[in-house]
């Protein structure tokens, strides 16, 4: 079926099979490899995204789920060659090594202050528990948070 | 991993959304917010020939102040219903509950409909209500009704729902000079609870439902009457267990979830005030 969604500000329109996974339609049909597949069982976070400008799982919802709304990927952050103030954080905090879950991480970072402008060290752990990260132990991606918003 | 091959209908109102079910019969399966059921077509554990999406229904999407109950659409989300002032100032307990569940991520897309609907032993809501002797509102082709919380959870995954019917409304007594707790025994930050028990004190009535205890969600029934009979939380605790059959798994052991309950329950006493 005919499924049409708004990726970035930019209309993106296929014909799908009901059973397309967002994250699918995302990578697949629209080309944008940002997010990425780690668990694919809605436990590690890599995937998220924002639906209407809140962080969801997008290897959780289905691609028609999402027709006519609108989709925020990593890729739409940036304003042009200025990084998102999440992402710049994230640069000078030293906030990723590989790099696998950060595309995901910097999405829920920003739905979270979003909604906690304010938000404690103990908030900012306890708002990123949906996304796992092997490699840093955290503590630079809290800071990172807390470098853009949080209470200080 | 990707779902068998279904059709796929999108319900414009939930009048339309029980005539899709009543044409469909058994093939057919709601889908609300897809945090339950879409991890279960991927695993393929289900294959609905058709799906119903009644995800954008905004008339099933409210928390409103009835008088006594709070009435709370089935469509509304977790998130809504944890960050909403009404439930937080009337039902603390439900509103804590509801925090618990699973990230931030999955409370944007679940439902507290989808969650009672799935009749989950492993899920939180179903034992908050149980707690707060709530209610059940359902539409369907012979009219609505409203079960009570005690006869809507007939079994493992299995309520008191029929094929053709669609609940619409969760309702919840007030009762905002109650004390509670929701305890919550799990071992990584996002996951469902091992075990875990609600705990409501209301003037002198006291509620207890359990998480992970059994087939279906439960009522720890024991407790509330040692409680009523002036049993104090430790004596009243070492009932939490009583007439449960837990399951075992990779997590717990039936002994282990039998402990868990008794201390889980004995501080969500505690927390209570007793
Ligand atoms: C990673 C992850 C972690 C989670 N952790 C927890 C947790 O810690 N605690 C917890 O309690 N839950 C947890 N959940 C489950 C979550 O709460 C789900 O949102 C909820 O159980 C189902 O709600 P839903 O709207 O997504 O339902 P759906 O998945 O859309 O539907 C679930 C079932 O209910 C039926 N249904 C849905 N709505 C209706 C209705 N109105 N009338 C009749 N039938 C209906 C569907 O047909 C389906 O069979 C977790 C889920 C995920 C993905
Ligand atoms: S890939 Fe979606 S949560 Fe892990
Ligand atoms: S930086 Fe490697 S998983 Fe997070």
């Amino acid at each position: 079926m005919q499924v049409t969604i708004n990726i970035n500000g930019q209309s993106v329109s296929h014909d799908v099979e009901p059973r397309t996974l967002l994250v699918h339609f995302i990578r697949e049909q629209a080309a944008l490899t940002g997010t990425n597949i780690g668990c694919d069982s809605s436990s590690c976070g890599a995937c998220t995204i924002h639906l209407n400008g809140e962080a969801v799982k997008s290897c959780t919802m289905l691609a028609v789920q999402a027709d006519g709304q609108e989709v925020t990927t990593i890729e739409g952050l940036a304003d042009g060659d200025a990084l998102h103030p999440m992402q710049q954080a994230f640069h000078e905090c030293h906030a990723l090594q590989c790099g696998y879950c950060t595309p995901g991480m910097v999405m829920a970072a920003v739905s979270l202050l979003d909604e906690k402008p304010d938000a404690t060290e103990a908030e900012v752990r306890e708002g990123l528990e949906g996304n796992l990260c092997r490699c840093t132990g955290y503590h630079n991606i809290v800071k990172a948070v807390l470098q853009v918003g949080g209470a200080k | 991993m990707i779902p068998v091959a279904f059709d796929y209908e999108r319900a414009t109102s939930a009048e339309q959304a029980l005539s899709l079910l009543a044409e469909h019969g058994d093939d057919a399966k709601l889908i609300a917010g897809g945090h339950s059921l879409l991890p279960l077509m991927k695993y393929r554990l289900a294959a609905p020939a058709v799906l119903i999406d009644i995800g954008r229904l905004e008339e099933l999407s409210y928390i409103r102040d009835e008088g006594g109950e709070l009435a709370i659409g089935a469509l509304t989300r977790h998130f809504d219903v944890e960050n909403s002032d009404l439930v937080q100032s009337q039902v603390g307990l439900l509103a804590a509950a509801t925090a618990e569940v699973g990230d931030p991520q999955v409370r944007h897309r679940g439902t507290i409909g989808g969650a009672m609907a799935h009749g989950d032993p492993a899920s939180d809501l179903p034992a908050a209500l149980i707690a707060l002797g709530g209610s059940l509102v359902i539409d369907g082709p012979s009219g609505r009704r409203q079960v009570d919380v005690d006869s809507f959870f007939t079994g493992f995954l299995e309520t008191a729902l029929s094929e053709e019917e669609m609940l619409v409304e969760v309702r919840v007594p007030k009762m905002p000079e109650s004390t509670w707790s929701f305890q919550k025994f799990n071992r990584r930050a996002q996951d469902w609870a091992i075990v875990g028990s609600a705990v409501v004190i209301n003037n002198d009535s006291c509620g207890v439902g359990l998480v992970n205890m059994d087939s279906r969600p439960i009522r720890a029934s024991a407790v509330e009457e040692a409680i009523s009979n002036g049993a104090s939380a430790t004596e009243a605790s070492e009932l939490a267990a009583e007439g449960c059959e837990p399951p075992a798994d990779i997590n717990a052991g039936v002994d282990y979830r039998r402990h868990l309950a008794r201390v889980l329950t004995r501080r969500g006493l505690e927390e209570s005030g007793r």
